[in-house]
């Protein structure tokens, strides 16, 4: 149904469950991608599986530098960029009071200082071409805030924001600004949880169940897709009903 | 009428889809020509390719009318 034949695609975090299905499923609609991500192997064996149209991006998004440099290269290696998906993330997570400066700050500066530097690369291209789709990845934590978690529920609320205010400011210019908050996802990053966790929280999701990255990806596929045009500025909450927004 | 002058006329009227006989020496790109902030920005990237110049956003925000437009380039 979505076709995105002929746009370029950045993929940051492409070597994670959720990233990698998302880079899958905008080439299955016919992009190009540029998969990055810090971990070099993961993104060969995906652009390998993909064949054609994939591009590897190495990225360490803690870098500024390389974080800066990150949009020039992937305009260099698939000649545009038409979308963008911030979907790198990490966790540090830990009780209020322990938490560290050196915790609180690396999530911040990786999960939504480099969406910030990353968007803002973006934009100049774009604008020219008077077509864009930028899609940040949140969480439902961002929204509902979550024990251990204030600052990654800090990095994706401040997205959140982060989307709508650019949102304003591009939507003239046939640019749209969205993002998709994800409940509790099956990937490493859940894999982490212990059997107590995982039960308390299925006791919260009316769904019954974890999602699948495909599911994520698919809301992804939507926005990215020309279909999606007047949709800015807007949170597709992804999460099996665990939180009504 | 300098060449400098000329091409960023022809930018200005092609962005902005004004009159060309409107883009005078004192013309506000904001209060005469209709701009919105994010115009002034794009005009400035259109000036720099155009140009072959890298004009930095301080810069930048001194460019008020077609006035400071020609003179900044000029001296770039």
């Amino acid at each position: 149904m979505f076709d995105l034949t002929g746009k370029c695609a950045l993929v940051t975090g492409a070597s994670g469950g959720i990233g990698g299905e998302i880079a899958r499923v905008l080439h299955a609609a016919g992009a190009t991608v540029g998969l990055s991500g810090t971990r070099t192997e993961p993104l060969e064996a995906l652009a390998a599986e993909l064949g054609e149209r994939a591009h590897v991006l190495p990225c360490n998004l803690s870098d500024f530098a390389a974080v800066d440099a990150l949009p020039k290269q992937a305009i260099e290696a698939m000649g545009s960029l038409d979308i963008l998906v911030n979907n790198a993330g990490i966790t540090r997570d830990n009780l209020f009071m322990r938490m560290s400066d050196d915790e609180w700050q690396s999530v911040i500066d990786v999960n939504l200082t480099s969406t910030f530097k990353l968007c803002k690369g973006v934009l100049r291209g774009m604008m020219k071409a008077r077509w864009g789709r930028i899609i940040n990845i949140s969480s439902v934590v961002g929204a509902t805030g979550n024990p251990g978690q204030g600052n990654y529920a800090a990095a994706k609320a401040g997205v959140v924001g982060m989307s709508k205010s650019l949102a304003y400011e591009v939507a003239s210019r046939g640019i749209t600004v969205n993002a998709v908050a994800p409940g509790f996802i099956t990937t490493a990053m859940t894999d982490k949880l212990t059997d107590d966790q995982k039960a308390a929280i299925m006791t919260q999701i009316p769904a019954g169940r974890m999602g699948d990255p495909a599911e994520i990806a698919a809301a992804v596929l939507y926005l990215a897709a020309p279909e999606a045009a007047y949709v800015t500025g807007t949170t597709l909450h992804v999460n099996g009903g665990m939180a009504m927004l | 009428m300098s060449d400098v002058a000329n091409r960023v006329k022809k930018i200005v009227v092609e962005h902005l889809g004004v009159e060309e006989s409107k883009v005078v020496d004192n013309a506000s790109f904001i209060d005469d020509l209709g701009a919105d902030s994010l115009d002034t920005v794009e005009l400035v990237m259109a000036f720099e390719e155009e140009f072959g110049i890298e004009i930095p956003d301080d810069a930048a925000e001194t460019i008020q009318t077609f006035g400071d437009a020609v003179g900044f380039i000029s001296n770039a």
